[in-house]
């Protein structure tokens, strides 16, 4: 499957010619984990079932990551990848939830996923439905500030239906995360603002669920889930490369990427 | 033949003239520096640069206190989240103070194109225009934005130029005079007058040709300052032509629109036809199918002139 995700996000992105690779690719077993596994409650055909699960993609612009789940769930036909990006699209270069079966929240804003997700985890508590509430951001984007407000907010509440994901590849647009305005260390910074906290390796799946399961578990406290990852993970060329953080691959390079990936995550 | 360029490349120069000149700024961003070209100064200049990071309020807050300090700070980054997530840092600490912050919202427009509705800045100027203080500028080209850039600095207060990603139209020169508050008029007929800003002047002046075939005559002024407006040419114009157009890569609703409307409508009302995103958000497409579908290109400054002239008594 997640051979298959990493396919999909790279030939959407290269039919719209434009989009963002790198942080899509990085979050994709973070994502298959959660979807494609006991661990996510959701259903394609009621996708307003109460008490589903919900999933906020705070970084809107790994887009593709939650477009190749959804699409390939069957959220909606597959068949709309290619209008990635593209006028008249459901699939908008940042999530737009109105026209998006199976998406929660729109996006594309960074810092402000963590809030709505406090809200949502309350709401649910407040109506004793019995469901979780997922949000993933990027390393990055914990310079924002709202995140830490956010953050007091969770543990404040004491929000344990709350799983925050840190999609933890060290760049943001103009390079490294620890160059630009460090928030490292996170394990500590989380802990000391009162969250449970699980690292894990965020390209192993088996980990991931493991670590889903342990925040299931977990009573008393909102989770963090720091997985670290590679941006650009599973192509040679992207990895590590804050270039690919917002580029689409030419025919040439999509075609070297799908190579690559036919052979598996090295 | 006329050559395109993106506006933003004009702030990048405009910066690197600073720089050389060892002016006494310093340009900030918010994980955007190629995009609004900041990074030009980052590589040519380091000292001279700083990207705080994805933390757009805390880009304000920092441009402040630099300025309280007589420091000039560029805060750069997308216009959206320049004037939407730092609104009451501009308005409570830059504009109240009255600090000499330059504010530089790069993407501004639908002709963002596929990031779509969340990256396309419509109603910063409407925020801007607001706001007591605040000077907002809204360049046509490549030039105008170098010229306002250093007309910027040397104007004393708080700043927000806008301008879009796409390469558009280079139709000024560097060298053109350029003084913040005055309009330009670029063409002078009788019939109807288009007021615009930004992307929105150079369509205006196609426009101003296929209506001349059709023996149609209209003025075209460039109000590259929305704010201060130049009350003297706006007033004149809308009396020499009791009617006008006014066009804007923008909401309806504020910015250029509301500013001239509601001179206007103070001191010699005319019938105005708008050129604008309709109230409503936009969505991902190609900057000029884009413009089209939102009804901003010289086809619509041509419908609209003659909406207005058919008003007139
Ligand atoms: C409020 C806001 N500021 C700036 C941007 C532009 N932007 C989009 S992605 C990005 C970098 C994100 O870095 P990170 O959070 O580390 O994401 P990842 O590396 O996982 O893609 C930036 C600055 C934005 N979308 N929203």
């Amino acid at each position: 499957m997640e051979k298959i995700i990493r396919k999909d996000i790279l030939e959407m992105i290269h039919s719209a010619k434009s989009g963002h690779p790198g942080g899509a690719l990085s979050a994709v077993e973070i994502m298959s984990a959660l979807y494609f596994s006991d661990v996510f409650r959701y259903d394609v055909n009621d996708s307003a079932m109460e008490n589903r699960d919900r999933f906020i993609l705070s970084k809107g612009h790994a887009a593709p990551v939650l477009y190749a789940v959804l699409g390939n769930a069957g959220f909606f036909d597959k068949k709309h990848f290619k209008t990635l990006r593209k006028f008249g699209s459901i699939l908008q270069g940042h999530p737009h939830a109105k026209h998006l079966n199976g998406c929660d929240m729109s996006a594309g804003s960074l810092g402000q996923g963590l809030s709505i997700a406090v809200g949502k985890a309350l709401a649910l508590r407040m109506k004793n439905i019995d469901a979780n509430v997922y949000c993933l951001v990027g390393d990055g984007e914990l310079q924002e500030g709202q995140i830490w407000e956010a953050t007091m907010s969770a543990a404040q509440l004491k929000l344990d239906n709350l799983c925050l994901i840190v999609d933890y590849n060290g760049i943001q647009l103009d390079g490294n995360v620890a160059d630009i305005k460090d928030v490292y260390p996170l394990k500590e910074k989380f802990e000391s603002f009162n969250f449970n906290v699980i690292e894990v390796d965020g390209h192993n799946k088996e980990e991931l669920i493991k670590a889903y399961k342990m925040f299931k578990a977990n009573v008393g406290k909102p989770t963090a889930i720091i997985a670290k990852t590679v941006k650009g993970k599973g192509v040679s060329f992207m990895e590590n490369n804050a270039n690919w953080h917002g580029l689409a691959p030419n025919d040439e390079e999509l075609k070297l990427a799908l190579k690559e990936i036919e052979g598996g995550l090295k | 033949m006329i050559n395109n360029k993106p506006p933003r490349d004009g702030y990048g120069e405009a910066l690197l003239d600073l720089c050389r000149n060892d002016e006494n700024i310093l340009v900030l961003d918010a994980d955007v520096a190629k995009s609004t070209r900041t990074i030009w100064v980052k590589e040519q200049f380091p000292n001279k640069f700083l990207d705080v990071g994805i933390s757009e309020q805390d880009l304000i807050g920092i441009s402040a206190g630099l300025a309280s300090e007589g420091i000039v700070p560029f805060a750069s980054t997308y216009g959206v989240f320049l004037s939407g997530r730092g609104f009451d840092q501009i308005r409570t600490t830059v504009c109240y103070d009255d600090l000499n912050v330059k504010l530089v919202g790069a993407h501004a427009g639908i002709s963002v194109g596929p990031d779509g509705a969340t990256h396309q800045a419509l109603e910063d100027m409407a925020l801007m225009s607001v706001l007591p203080n605040m000077t907002l500028i809204a360049p046509c080209d490549s030039n105008e934005a170098y010229s306002a850039t250093m007309a910027m600095f040397k104007h004393k207060g708080p700043c927000y130029i806008r301008f879009g990603r796409e390469a558009i139209p280079l139709f000024t020169n560097k060298e053109d005079d350029f003084q913040i508050g005055k309009a330009k008029v670029l063409k002078e007929g009788n019939d109807c007058t288009v007021f615009a800003c930004g992307s929105m002047v150079h369509e205006a002046l196609m426009a101003q040709e296929i209506l001349e075939k059709e023996g149609i005559s209209i003025s075209v002024v460039n109000v590259h300052t929305i704010k201060p407006l130049d009350n003297e040419t706006v007033l004149k114009f809308a009396k020499k032509t009791n009617c006008a157009v006014i066009a804007q890569e923008h909401q309806k609703i504020g910015g250029l629109c509301g500013v001239v409307s509601q001179y206007l409508a103070q001191t010699y009302p005319v019938p105005i036809e708008y050129v604008g995103v309709a109230d409503t958000f936009g969505e991902s497409g190609e900057p000029a199918e884009l413009m089209k579908a939102y009804g901003l290109t010289k086809n619509d400054i041509v419908l609209a002139v003659k909406a207005s002239i058919s008003k007139k008594k």
